[in-house]
């Protein structure tokens, strides 16, 4: 027994051997954060949130659900009557899947509004778009799993979006179904991915992440450097540590968070029709496509936008570019400022345009289409881009306020 | 920042009463979880109970069912098999089925409810293979003490004809007799006690 | 590649042209599924009349009897006429391929109907059933045009005929009223009240936990708020220290 043992018990123990000590004062009990967050900076601590409510509940469901084309659909029903709590195991992870995305939205909104995307902050903000990317392949691969007619349809269509690339498209689509149709051995690979290989990397994605993120420093709504103004304990003299501050914070505004997630799973499960499709209350079936087919709501913008380009592929093209120009964000903006509160009113009326641009997509991806619809999702569609290339433009134009030197409340 | 004048007592009581709440319900939430995995309704469907008709059962002969994917063995035990079951005793680990491996209603020398039908779980309670039903007098390979009985060729265990271990063998106890009544006459229900039926 | 295009379009640039849209609006069902006293009625009924033909197999009898108030003795008097055991799932004998045969389309499972068409549609579905000489059964249906089902409940209801007004510029007929052709063995308000009922069962069959979700959710969320009282004490007082 070495003295450290003696003199510090188990925790000296460890640390002499693992830098837990270190990690906690690191990420926890010494990472100063900026005092004046405000409501915006709670959805990435709902995002890790949600995250572990999709993986417990995730693991629950595979212990009972069946990845085969003949039984996927039954074993869904089986998990909702004959597993014992199977029925909520299913809708808080079916929930979950809209909640992850509703805090996503949140979360990459709070980052236009306050600028958080800016140096040093780039990697930060592309690791986020990495992540916000394998949340939608995880997402899609997901939604095919219940085997009902939502499942196939859409995967039917998101998966002839790659056929549609020139020359290696029919081959690319035959070699993510793994088969002529989505198949049987197309549900089984998707299984796979959406257990296995996408949470892995999403939970590295998570964590590098986090690692960025308390590299440089949370940014806040005043789009400021804490760490410029030193206390005189050699702290930053606007931070606080993060635990317990906002550890009681989070734990409070998580509770929140919750009371909304429980009415959705216990009063309102379906949403709607929005979170759980009616017709994915039918099984398969590859000769009958149900009469009105829109994919799951998080992912309508995009769908409205490849809906609204005349051309397959370049309605392809336009759909990824879509997602794709979020990550050159931080170098598009040109303010000398961060945060929206000391922008000018062009960059607000931009981002406002922003806003609903994506959700007035959003609601067209659900709606059937109209030659009157068609046209305001190119509006629109046109407007989304324009937020993002007129940017250099229009945010070094633009009038700004004096910055403070430090954060206000 | 300041830490001028905290109630620290305020502040500890706050942790841990939020710590207390907060706890108990992870836990709560905790409990669906754990209790999905239970046997679904399926799995209590696949085990119910289950009826053997043993009318035509010849004297002698053994008829096995699956019950919760189990071996379950009905035997037509003859007089000469009941008469034979005292005279092994003294080789017995337990004689007079002192150990709870059968309801009270089967706890008496021939281990069942009518002596002529004795009801198993076909499962060696050493290792839980399937023993052999072997009936026959002083066979070659079992030897000549044998009066019939359950042979389990995984580890040697010996079992007389009422499913009683034998001494100097693996198997600690003996046979199991499931829960088991007569719907009728000549129908055993095996899987469930009598009147469990609601 | 064309062809590819092509499928990719359709599939893509979706329109619902479907010809099974109901040609009148549907009726509110305001089934209540915790009116156990309804959904025996409804049990009853659907075991009797539908379920010759359509099967509810991921729902378990005595689930059912559980869930209805029943006891598994009334379970195998009542309900199970063809000797199923407790545990087993509400199937029906009848094979698909023969099915396939009489009506065209196999029958579908209705375990989940209420859940993909909804509860209105099953209620108005089984009230818009007219005597149509052009169609194979000799029956037609407002909520579902077409249709392959015969009327079940054609004894109960009789037989109506539905009128359409001809507009006088030659445009789409338009529904009007029906008119009895024959009585039924119920009333109208009685039928209606044995339709509702089925629909309740249908309800309570496409997700017979739901009475006990919402009444668990009552409960989480109670314990959610209260544990939020402890959660906002505990961070007023620590941010007592943030200035």
């Amino acid at each position: 027994m070495t003295d450290a043992t003696r003199q510090g018990g188990l925790l000296a123990w460890i640390d002499a051997r693992f830098p837990l000590s270190k990690m906690l004062r690191e990420h926890v009990t010494e990472y100063y954060a900026p005092k004046n967050f405000n409501f915006w900076y709670y959805f990435g601590s709902f995002a890790l949130l949600v995250l572990v409510i999709q993986i417990v509940s995730g693991i629950f469901l595979t212990m009972h659900y069946k990845p085969s084309a003949v039984d996927a659909f039954a074993s869904v029903e089986y998990i909702m009557r004959d597993v014992p709590w199977g029925w909520l195991i299913r809708y808080i992870h079916s929930t979950g899947a809209s909640m992850f995305f509703i805090v996503v939205y949140l979360h990459m909104f709070r980052a236009l509004l306050y600028g958080s995307y800016r140096g040093p902050r780039e990697l930060l903000w592309i690791i986020g778009v990495l992540i916000y990317l394998v949340l939608m392949a995880e997402a899609f691969m997901g939604y095919i799993l219940p085997w009902g007619q939502m499942s196939y349809w859409g995967a039917q269509v998101i998966i002839s979006l790659f056929g549609t690339i020139p020359l290696i498209g029919p081959g690319l689509a035959e070699w993510i179904r793994g088969d002529y149709f989505i198949s049987d051995a197309t549900l089984n690979r998707f299984f796979a991915y959406h257990v296995i290989a996408l949470p892995l990397v999403l939970i590295a994605l998570v964590a590098a992440h986090l690692q960025a993120l308390h590299e440089t420093g949370s940014s806040n709504p005043d789009g400021i450097e804490i760490k410029k103004v030193k206390g005189p304990d050699g702290n930053p003299a606007d931070g606080i540590p993060f635990h317990p501050y906002y550890t009681v914070k989070d734990i409070m505004g998580g509770t929140v968070f919750l009371i909304f997630f429980a009415v959705v799973v216990f009063f309102m499960p379906e949403m709607g029709g929005y979170f759980l499709e009616h017709a994915n209350f039918v099984p398969a079936n590859p000769l009958v496509t149900p009469d009105h087919i829109a994919p799951v709501w998080y992912f309508t913008p995009f769908y409205a936008m490849l809906r609204a380009i005349p051309h397959p592929f370049l309605g392809v093209v336009v759909m990824g570019a879509a997602v794709m120009i979020l990550f050159l964000l931080p170098w598009l903006d040109r303010s000398p400022v961060n945060s929206i509160r000391y922008k000018g009113p062009i960059t607000k009326v931009a981002l406002a345009l922003f806003v609903v641009s994506f959700i007035g997509l959003g609601y067209l991806g659900l709606a059937p289409v109209t030659e009157l619809y068609t046209w305001i999702a190119r509006v629109l569609t046109f407007i989304y881009f324009a937020y993002f290339i007129l940017m250099p433009w229009y945010s070094a134009i633009d009038r700004t306020k004096p910055v403070p030197q430090r954060v206000t409340s | 920042m300041s830490n001028d004048g905290v109630d620290l007592k305020k502040r500890r009581f706050l942790t841990i009463a939020t710590s207390v709440v907060g706890g108990l319900g992870v836990v709560a939430a905790g409990v669906p979880f754990a209790a999905s995995l239970r046997p679904s309704e399926r799995a209590r469907a696949l085990g119910a109970p289950v009826e053997v008709d043993v009318s035509r059962m010849e004297p002698g002969s053994i008829q096995r069912v699956q019950w919760r994917g189990r071996p379950v063995w009905v035997v037509h035990r003859t007089d000469a098999v009941l008469e034979r079951l005292p005279s092994v005793e003294g080789k017995l680990r337990d004689p007079a089925s002192q150990v709870l491996q059968q309801p009270a209603y089967a706890a008496n020398p021939h281990r069942s409810i009518r002596p002529e039908f004795l009801v198993l779980v076909g499962s060696c309670t050493h290792l839980g293979c399937s023993p052999s039903y072997r009936p026959e007098v002083a066979p070659a390979d079992l030897g000549p003490e044998w009066q019939g009985g359950f042979f389990c060729a995984c580890h040697g265990s010996r079992f007389d004809l009422a499913g009683r271990v034998y001494q100097g063998v693996p198997a600690p106890t003996n046979l199991l007799v499931p829960p088991h009544h007569y719907v009728s006459d000549t129908v055993i229900r095996v899987g469930e006690e009598q009147g469990a039926a609601a | 590649m064309i062809r590819k295009l092509a499928i990719a379009i359709c599939v893509v640039l979706p329109v619902t042209v479907f010809a099974a849209d109901p040609l009148v609006p549907l009726e509110r069902a305001n089934v209540d599924v915790t009116n156990r006293a309804a959904l025996q009625r409804g049990a009853a009924l659907f075991v009797n009349n539908c379920m010759g033909c359509h099967s509810a197999q991921y729902m378990r009898w005595n689930r059912v009897a559980a869930d209805i108030g029943i006891s598994e003795e009334m379970l195998a008097q009542y309900l199970q006429v063809t000797g199923e055991r407790p545990g087993d799932q509400m199937r029906i004998a009848m094979p698909a391929a023969d099915a396939e045969g009489w009506f065209g389309l196999a029958p579908p499972d209705l375990s989940l109907v209420t859940r993909s068409r909804g509860t209105d549609w099953v209620y108005s579905f089984l009230l818009t059933f007219y005597v149509d000489d052009t169609q194979p059964l000799g029956v037609n249906n407002l909520t579902f045009p077409m249709t392959g089902m015969p009327h079940a409940l054609w004894e109960m209801q009789g037989l109506q005929r539905a009128v359409f007004s001809e507009p006088a510029d030659g445009g789409v007929p338009t529904f009007d009223r029906f008119e009895q052709v024959t009585e039924g063995s119920v009333s109208p308000d009685e039928y209606r009240r044995a339709v509702r009922d089925i629909t309740a069962f249908l309800a309570y069959v496409g997700e017979p936990v739901r009475a006990e979700r919402q009444s668990l959710g009552m409960l989480v969320v109670f314990f959610l708020l209260v544990f939020f009282g402890f959660a906002y004490m505990l961070k007023r007082e620590y941010w007592k220290d943030v200035h």
